[in-house]
């Protein structure tokens, strides 16, 4: 494959198929007031697919981390989620706890 | 809305541009994203792209969700598969986007000026450009976002690159750390954004529907999650907000 040919699938498989949202968004979200009830209903939406995004990481997760036994990866995000509400509220400290319980896991279970 | 005024001076374009890519620069998600495309940098290396196709994925998709799926399917499966496997991930740009768009809302502000920000749209932007953009002045929203925006594409490119040449050495422990950074960095930003009931509600039961709805394999699993988890948010949100208007004199 030439770097030509690479970047027009890019364009093609990759850039439109994921901008088009964002296109549809913007059609759709002109007009509305930020506090009307479809609004609220679609901020709802969106908090709700990113929970889904954060659950599909980890039960259906990419590359590496699918060597990390399953149990491992939802104890780090409970501990570190845990570590950041008693901590705070800090952010890294939560992701430092979780990623710390991730490693010592997979240290410990891990293949 | 004194913010409307034409009186007030606001600030001239550049200098907020600026503003904004500092705080997309010292946002925590900036340190998320580098090491999060530390991995996709790794990945792309792996699978046999090109240290530039790599840049111009990140430059054109800027969802790593999406980016993962291209790098791990492009060489094997068939295109139509790739592009409608990246469309279903990205779904939800499209209420992300309906959900920041009413923030922009200014006298002046064109359709064709919201195309950048929205293409600059990603989890992290988003996240962050609804806790800060609301403090902005509205008509500095759009070049505040746009910075705020480049600021964080930056991070992912330096940590694509990073990672492409780091690709040889990484450990595969070091590297699912940094997958692992993702779903940690927006599970905890979210719940520390939540401002109503309705944010905490609809992400839990994000969670908890997500996966039930991948078990049960109706495919679309982020759209329906997204739909149902949120809705079911949403209508608890309305009936206590009835409950209270109801109860007080």
């Amino acid at each position: 494959m030439t770097e030509l040919q690479s970047l027009v699938i890019l364009i093609l498989v990759g850039f439109l198929p994921s901008e088009v949202w964002r296109w549809l968004g913007l059609v759709l979200g002109r007009g509305l007031d930020e506090n009307s009830e479809i609004i609220l209903w679609v901020r709802g939406v969106a908090t709700a697919l990113i929970a889904a995004v954060v659950a599909r990481i980890i039960f259906i997760p990419p590359g590496t981390l699918a060597g990390v036994p399953l149990s491992v990866r939802v104890a780090a995000l409970a501990i570190g989620f845990l570590a950041f509400l008693f901590i705070r509220r800090s952010a890294f400290a939560g992701v430092v706890v979780g990623e710390a319980v991730l490693i010592t896991g997979a240290i410990a279970f891990g293949s | 809305m004194s913010d409307l005024s034409p009186d007030r001076p606001s600030a001239s374009p550049p200098r907020v541009f600026l503003e904004g890519l500092k705080s997309g620069v010292w946002s925590v998600f900036f340190y998320v994203l580098v090491g999060n495309y530390l991995g996709l940098g790794a990945l792309a290396y792996e699978f046999g792209f090109s240290f530039w196709w790599m840049a111009a994925s990140t430059l054109l998709v800027w969802a790593a969700p999406a980016q993962v799926i291209l790098i791990s399917t492009l060489t094997t499966s068939a295109l139509v598969e790739v592009a409608l496997a990246v469309t279903l991930s990205s779904v939800r740009f499209l209420p992300m986007v309906a959900a920041l768009i009413p923030l922009f809302n200014a006298p002046g502000v064109r359709q064709r000026d919201l195309l950048l920000p929205m293409h600059l749209t990603a989890i992290s932007v988003w996240v962050e450009g609804m806790r800060l953009l609301p403090a902005r002045p509205r008509a500095e929203r759009v070049a505040f976002y746009n910075g705020l925006g480049v600021g964080l594409i930056s991070g992912a490119l330096i940590g694509g690159a990073i990672g492409f040449y780091l690709a040889a050495r990484l450990p595969p422990l070091l590297a699912a750390t940094l997958l692992f950074f993702t779903p940690m960095a927006l599970l905890m930003s979210t719940s520390r954004n939540a401002r109503a009931l309705l944010d905490r509600l609809a992400f839990a039961l994000g969670l908890v529907v997500g996966p039930i709805v991948g078990w049960l394999n109706f495919g679309l699993d982020l759209m329906w999650t997204g739909l149902i988890a949120g809705t079911i948010a949403y209508l608890v949100h309305r009936w206590r907000e009835a409950r209270n208007v109801g109860s007080t004199p």
